[in-house]
């Protein structure tokens, strides 16, 4: 087995050892963990942050395998034991703390509580407008980073980073709508979480975001 | 003048959030609202009225992930 040495030791080392300290100690929450996600977990994951909290209430499908992270062996499997375990399988050293519930008004508070760092990664917009004003209202110690707007097959270049609001930074083109007709396809969705996991790797190290 | 989303806007002095939330055709599920700064709660559109020299922010999510 690699050990957490070798690791840490084949990180890019033309970055400095603070950086990859500040990724270390850093603690993200991911709600969701469809096509955003997933693929953001991943990214983190590769990135060195030494905890990640992944949220949903969903088992793989199989009509998840065009844009998600998951495989063929995950169909069944909840999304958060299956997504643990590639986080895993890239490195063992991360703390992976899972929640296996659909978010509601009721639980709210005590999943996200205390957290500094959310991603938000619905696919419902009603319940990414929820979890968004809950933690906004409530939590004025969080940073929000929001997706919105990645469906179809569109402009890659419309997929930008924005802060819209003082604790919320919103992802995507913010007009792809998913409906009948235009569906998530890996490229625009995956081009959209990595905009989310670098304002993440960013807030981790600046403290803010660069936009230009 | 009040500025919505950056761009001025005039003659909307007066009305409350939910008024202007609804003639611009939002869908009030979908939004998050912040008024100078500070998010305005879903639970106060109706009595939050839009001032002069106000800048509000409306982000209205649409679906996927």
């Amino acid at each position: 087995m690699v050990t957490k040495v070798e690791l840490e030791e084949a990180m890019d080392k033309r970055f400095t050892k603070e950086i990859y300290k500040k990724f270390k100690n850093a603690r993200v929450c991911i709600a969701g963990l469809g096509g955003l996600g997933s693929n953001i977990a991943i990214m983190l994951a590769r990135s060195g942050i030494g905890t990640l909290k992944l949220i949903d209430f969903d088992v793989v499908d199989i009509t998840n395998l065009n844009r998600q992270a998951y495989r063929i062996c995950h169909i069944g499997i909840e999304k958060t034991k299956a997504l643990k375990e590639m986080v895993e399988e890239i490195n063992p050293y991360i703390k992976v703390e899972v929640c296996q519930e659909k978010v509601t008004e009721y639980n709210i508070e005590e999943i996200f509580k205390g957290e500094a760092y959310v991603c938000e990664a619905f696919d419902n917009p009603e319940y990414k407008a929820l979890l968004v004003n809950y933690l906004l209202e409530r939590q004025p110690e969080t940073v929000v980073v929001s997706g919105s707007g990645m469906a179809g097959i569109g402009n890659s270049n419309a997929i930008c980073t924005k802060k819209k609001m003082n604790r919320l930074y919103v992802c995507g083109d913010g007009e792809s709508d998913a409906y009948k007709g235009m569906g998530l396809l890996a490229p625009r969705v995956s081009i959209c979480a990595g905009h989310q996991a670098n304002v993440l790797l960013q807030l981790i190290t600046q403290g803010d975001c660069s936009l230009g | 003048m009040v500025r919505i989303n950056g761009n001025d806007i005039e003659h909307m002095e007066g009305k409350s959030i939910a008024e202007y939330l609804k003639e611009a055709g939002y869908d009030v599920k979908r939004v998050a609202v912040e008024r100078n700064g500070v998010i305005v709660p879903k639970k106060s559109y109706e009595e939050v009225v839009i001032t002069e020299a106000d800048t509000i922010e409306v982000v209205s999510f649409v679906g996927g992930g």
